[in-house]
């Protein structure tokens, strides 16, 4: 079987249950407020022109302040003001999208206090310490840590076993176990051990630890854009180009109609026409979604990731802990010909009292709620010998000294027990063995219980049928997927027959069954040289190579170093279900971004409606037919298409920060809904707005 | 019979006509274009020229090939037109003034096809056959062989290689254009159209003055001028002169003709990318974008505003009566949304509305269905637009056909859409600055300004045709109408050409509910709203001080 399948603490998995949607967050008036000062700073042109087409309203406006200046004019000093505004409205997008980040980031520093490390040296050989600075250690370094003492840096456990308190990454205030080999080896720099004393092997060169690139990551410090991103800004600068070409080429044409226009005028046309909703509020859609992964406590090593996620075809979700329950599960009690229920799970409840894996305790859940058996307590019954389960005999059980003899209760695998059976004077029925069958072909596991009284024969009383259960909602949710277009493929361990089984019952569209690491490195790259994108998560080393090779890796943080390296992303939570919400954020920033970019432009025609007939109705007074806004004057229509221009790009803050609504459907459903709301409606919306504006404007002497 | 029955019937035999021929041409088209299999003849060609016939180019050199073959085409042209005293049947006609000479050799080559000459006054016979005549066929080869290059683009995966430039053109030139245009010459000789080497008769009409009357191989050239939409007419008149197109009948079949292989395009494109549906949407945008033009066009010419044309029940200027309003506004309809540029009427007097619809065609970027190759080029363009913006609100990094539109798709598709306005609105706007270059015109106000605005429109468009009413044989107009077709025609093919070489280098992504349906109602609409709004957007001030204007009052 797998490493991957790691049980999953059981209160992480019943909040896993309740469907998430991509929900909104709140836009905090404050956070406006404090980004001020920053969006102010972006003003430094060597920073804005990284954005063209805001660059372009920026140089627009130092055009129209010096004209404002040299002939001054209500109408041109109001142009001149909200020509500013757009541009710090743009960047004010951008700094509280920076701004949330920021306030983590700060949360985050104060872990990474100088902290004091004591380095072994020559371990294994000696164990000799020497104290050092945190900061000195180095890639291999071994350190030692002892309760109450900070972890110095990131690194694998080499020796012991230590609960450590991750709340300052994760949040989680519960203490965690980090152990030597095995896929929970992994620590963080600046968690606290707890308990225990183990030595870590220092992973990380300094500075480059995990919490340092957790802060670069929320603080935007080393975003990058995106190849869509890249896409879009292309496709802006080129409308932008084509745009200023326009307006310049509209000059000699105007002053032949005899209508030359002013400079304000000119450049107010080139701010309405270029698209500056989507351009102002690109970035601030692309720090937002990262944001939204970080507030879902997922870290996303690149934007790439996450525009990745939303591209995804397919996802490798592995049953323990996502699909099912992290354990099988007691289901019911099956007895054999001739024995009573009652009887049957009263063994099966004495046999698993001193069983103390999930499975045993989910047999005496079941004994007490379904036969209302009382669980006894160990202590309760006296003259017991508890028989463990060992990996030669494969059962477990009691031995009682009763009055009547020594009463023996065994359970275990069908095959054991028919053994101690038949080793003691008995047989297992055919039915018994019909029942084994027909519970492996369900996909479930079989516990044959038997029992011995004194010198009697021993007999088989029935079986125990253990059985994966399917978390609640998860068919809900791979019905969603597959309408998203999205392939699930369950990887487990079991064996095929059991894997069948679950696949069916969970819903998903295929599964992988007797999973080896290769087998699920193998099936990665098949999807992908068709031309698929795969997302996957995974735990342990190795899982590493498919954490690299998948295009989405969501490693789990209590996962090992190296699965943490190879893939994109790290789940605070370790919560494998999240893949999910991983691909919908990952959908949701893209609609954002396609959402705004129509809006823009389709903006563009009712600015036409205000401004062409304002600039050349007096020399063409047909042209006037054209004002169907029924603007008041031409001033009035100019100043209130570029006070619309730039009060939809503050109105339209909140929607990029935390993105459009996303509902998981199909490609022809979320087109239609969209272009409805964006496309038609941002046709309609300016045509309001401008009227509203100019409605107030009017009165303004000098812009009447 | 009234004439808008007579009207309707041209109309509804069009499309239907058009939709007969749209599955087995379009068909053919793609056969012809994947095929392995070479005739005996082209073998021969091949080996003539050098080429080897099975191997396919990369994106540089097919565009290397292509610039090439241009270059000497319009070398040849030229020089051709300057010895034109020393060719037989010049008809003593003197060489061509080296602007004008320049600006024609590109005008054809470009498959625009603008003509600052007056062909009866200008060309002699060898110069229309030789050279005319074979750049009509070749201009409309090279369109077609680069939209090839872009269907294999979306066809092909992870090769650099986007077919043979020399086995393209010879496919296209042997198999579709000369067969059909050899068929058609003899239906329009026997309709009336003439076909002989004669020079000028001089005759006396009744009134008793002298006429001099032209002859010349009239009728196979006039066929590849509507079937490889160049437009450029053996006369001055162009296709309302009665040697060019004697009747009702002809006028009819030449719309169809200009029409008949662009329209049939998407079929080809559907047939190559193996999902006929994709062709069906991309003609539907086509097609809608005809009609309504044409619907439009003949309202204008029909309900014209004035007490004169209401009199004579329409705009009749400038018509010819054997073709009447209806058989004129589809003409101008489909020259326009073509890159023919052919007329059989006078596009300047057009009704201010009628103008506007000819020039708005035109600045779609010819794409309804367009030049021959170029007008599914273009559309295609815009659909990778359209489906970009339309694929990030379904959520995916938007892929068409399979093909992920990433940065670099983007830049050549955005590049593409930038080249074509920017040609005309800065040769409008340069124009207008000069005061020299604005005495050339012949009326002031908005329908001057319209003058010019369609000069730049239909020479960067590569369309051809004019408005008339400025005197374009000015060095100056020569020159800068010379650039805005060598522009508007090759800087558009390099940008599909690397397109295509870049879609080519692609593994396609499977479709998936995910992924946006480019088949359906829905884009279809999508893609025409792109059209309108990109196209409208970019235009529409310069419009508003033309036609514009000009119509309201």
């Amino acid at each position: 079987m797998s490493s991957t399948l790691t049980p999953v603490p059981v209160e992480q998995t019943e909040t896993a249950q309740q469907p998430h949607r991509v929900q909104s967050g709140l836009l905090d008036p404050k956070l406006i407020v404090a980004a001020l000062p920053d969006a102010c700073k972006k003003l430094d042109p060597r920073v804005m022109i990284k954005n063209p087409v805001m660059f372009v309203v920026e140089v627009g406006s130092v055009v129209t302040t010096i004209d404002a200046i040299a002939k001054p004019s209500v109408f041109a000093w109001a142009i001149t003001v909200w020509l500013w505004l757009t541009v710090i409205f743009a960047n004010l997008a951008e700094a509280v999208a920076e701004g949330r980040g920021k306030a983590q980031a700060d949360t985050l520093r104060r872990t990474k206090t100088e902290t004091m490390a004591r380095r072994l040296v020559d371990w294994p050989a000696s164990q000799n310490e020497e104290e050092v600075a945190g900061t000195e250690l180095r890639l291999g370094d071994h350190v030692v840590i002892e309760a109450g003492q900070i972890i110095p840096g990131d690194g694998d456990v080499v020796e012991g076993v230590a609960s450590v308190d991750e709340s300052a990454i994760t949040g989680e205030s519960a203490p965690v176990i980090r152990e030597s080999g095995g896929d929970r080896s992994a620590v963080t720099g600046g968690t606290k051990v707890l308990s225990d004393r183990i030595v870590v092997k220092i992973a990380s060169e300094p500075g480059k630890s995990f919490i340092d690139r957790m802060i670069a990551l929320v603080e935007g410090a080393s975003r990058q854009k995106t190849p869509n991103e890249i896409a879009l800004n292309i496709l802006l600068a080129s409308l932008t180009i084509v745009f200023l070409v326009t307006v310049a080429a509209l000059q000699p044409m105007a002053a032949f109609a005899g209508a030359p226009q002013t400079l304000i005028v000119l450049v107010s046309l080139v701010v309405a026409l270029i698209p500056t909703t989507i351009g102002a509020l690109l970035s601030a859609i692309g720090i937002a979604g990262m944001d939204r992964l970080v507030q879902r406590n997922v870290l996303a090593m690149s934007g790439r990731a996450v525009e990745a996620a939303g591209d995804v075809n397919t996802l490798l979700l592995d049953k323990t802990g996502t699909i099912t329950l992290g354990n099988r599960q007691a289901a019911e009690f099956l007895p054999a010909q001739g024995v009573d229920t009652g009887e049957l799970a009263d063994a099966a409840q004495l046999s698993s009292l001193a069983d103390e894996t999930p499975e045993g305790r989910s047999i005496v859940v079941l004994a007490k709620t379904e036969y209302g058996l009382r669980a006894r307590a160990q202590g309760e019954l006296e003259h017991a010998t508890w028989v463990p389960f060992t990996a030669q005999t494969r059962m477990s059980g009691v031995d009682l000294d009763e009055a009547d003899g020594v009463h023996q209760v065994r359970k275990g695998a069908a095959g054991s027990i028919t053994r101690w059976v038949t080793e003691n004077g008995g047989t297992v029925g055919a039915d018994v063995a019909e029942l084994v069958d027909g519970i492996s072909a369900a996909g479930g596991t079989p516990l044959v219980v038997a029992s011995k009284i004194g010198n009697a024969p021993a007999r088989a009383l029935g079986v125990i049928y253990l059985k994966d259960v399917v978390k609640e909602g998860m068919k809900e949710r791979f019905d969603e997927l597959r309408r998203m277009g999205i392939k699930t493929i369950m990887i487990t361990g079991d064996n095929p027959l059991t894997a069948k089984a679950i696949a069916e019952e969970a819903g998903v569209d295929d599964f992988l069954a007797e999973a080896t690491p290769e087998d699920k490195m193998a099936l990665i790259k098949k999807e992908q040289e068709g031309g698929k994108l795969v997302a996957m998560t995974g735990d342990g080393t190795n899982d590493a190579p498919a954490l690299a090779q998948a295009d989405v890796g969501v490693a789990m943080n209590t996962g090992t170093m190296a699965a943490k390296e190879a893939g994109n992303m790290v789940d605070l939570d370790s919560n494998p279900t999240k893949l999910i919400e991983i691909v919908e954020i990952g959908k949701q920033l893209l609609i954002t971004r396609g959402a705004l970019t129509t809006f823009s432009i389709a903006n563009d025609v009712a600015k036409y409606f205000a401004i062409i007939p304002a600039m050349f109705a007096s020399v063409y007074p047909g042209l006037g037919h054209l004002n169907i806004m029924a603007l008041h004057s031409p001033k009035s229509a100019i100043t209130s298409a570029i006070i619309f221009n730039a009060l939809v790009i503050i109105g339209l803050i909140p929607l990029a920060l935390r993105g459009v609504k996303y509902r998981p459907s199909d490609a022809s459903s979320l087109l239609r809904r969209n272009i409805g709301i964006y496309g038609i409606g941002g046709l309609i919306v300016p045509f309001i707005g401008i009227k509203l504006i100019d409605l107030i404007v009017q009165f303004i002497p000098g812009l009447r | 019979m009234s004439s808008t029955l007579a009207g309707w019937l041209q109309a509804l035999a069009l499309v239907g006509a058009l939709a007969l021929c749209y599955r087995p041409l379009g068909d053919y088209i793609a056969k012809l274009l994947t095929t392995t299999k070479h005739l005996a003849a082209e073998r021969g060609l091949y080996k003539v020229i050098g080429v080897d016939g099975d191997a396919d180019q990369r994106w540089p050199s097919y565009l290397r090939s292509l610039l090439a073959f241009s270059a000497v085409s319009v070398l040849f042209l030229y020089l051709l037109q300057r010895v034109q005293s020393h060719l037989m049947l010049s008809l003593g006609f003197k060489a061509v003034n080296p602007h004008g000479a320049w600006n024609t050799a590109i005008s054809f080559v470009t498959n625009t096809n603008w003509q600052d000459y007056s062909g009866e006054a200008t060309m002699g016979h060898v110069v229309q056959m030789v050279g005319l005549t074979v750049q009509n066929f070749l201009s409309a080869a090279v369109g077609i062989a680069v939209v090839a290059t872009l269907i294999r683009g979306f066809t092909r995966s992870k090769t650099d290689r986007v077919g043979n430039f020399w086995v393209d053109i010879t496919r296209i030139s042997f198999r579709l254009l000369l067969p059909v245009s050899i068929v058609l010459a003899l239906v329009l000789v026997a309709n009336g159209a003439i076909q002989n080497f004669h020079g000028f008769h001089e005759l006396s009409t009744l009134t008793g003055d002298s006429q001099s009357i032209p002859g010349g191989p009239v009728a196979s050239q006039e066929v590849i001028k509507e079937l490889g939409t160049n437009g450029g007419g053996f006369f001055n008149a162009n296709s309302a002169h009665p040697f060019e197109n004697p009747t009702g009948f002809t006028n009819w079949l030449e719309i169809f003709l200009l029409l008949v292989i662009s329209f049939s395009l998407p079929r080809t494109f559907g047939k190559m990318v193996g999902d006929n549906r994709q062709g069906y949407a991309i003609v539907s945008v086509m097609a809608s974008f005809w009609v309504a033009s044409a619907a439009l066009m003949t309202f204008f010419e029909t309900h014209p505003a004035g007490v004169a044309l209401k009199a004579a029940g329409g705009a009749m200027e400038g018509k010819e009566v054997r073709f009447g309003l209806w058989g004129t506004s589809l003409f101008a309809t489909s020259t326009t949304l073509t890159s023919t540029g052919a007329v059989n009427g006078m596009h300047d007097s057009l009704t201010p509305g009628g103008g506007g619809v000819a020039m708005f065609d035109m600045m779609l970027g010819e794409i309804a269905p367009g030049g021959t190759g170029s007008g599914l080029y273009g559309m295609l363009i815009l659909a990778i637009v359209a489906v970009f913006v339309a694929g990030l609100m379904v959520g995916r990094t938007p892929e068409y056909l399979g093909k992920k539109l990433g940065g670099r798709e983007m830049k050549f598709a955005s590049l593409y859409i930038l080249t074509t306005p920017l040609i005309v609105l800065i040769g409008t706007g340069v124009a207008m600055a000069l005061g020299g270059e604005r005495a050339n015109m012949l009326n002031t106000g908005a329908h001057g300004f319209s003058e010019v605005l369609y000069a730049f429109t239909s020479a960067a468009n590569n369309n051809g045709s004019a408005f008339a009413g400025i005197t374009v044989t000015s060095p100056w107009w020569d020159t800068a109408l010379g650039l805005a077709m060598v522009f508007g025609r090759f800087l558009p093919i390099v940008f599909v050409l690397a397109l295509a070489g870049s879609l080519a280098q692609q593994q396609p992504v499977p479709a998936t509910k995910g992924t946006l349906p480019t088949h359906k109602p829905l884009f279809v609409g999508l893609l025409s709203g792109v059209v309108l709004i990109v196209v409208g957007l970019t235009y529409f001030p310069a419009l508003a001080l033309g036609p514009i204007a000009e119509g309201l009052h």
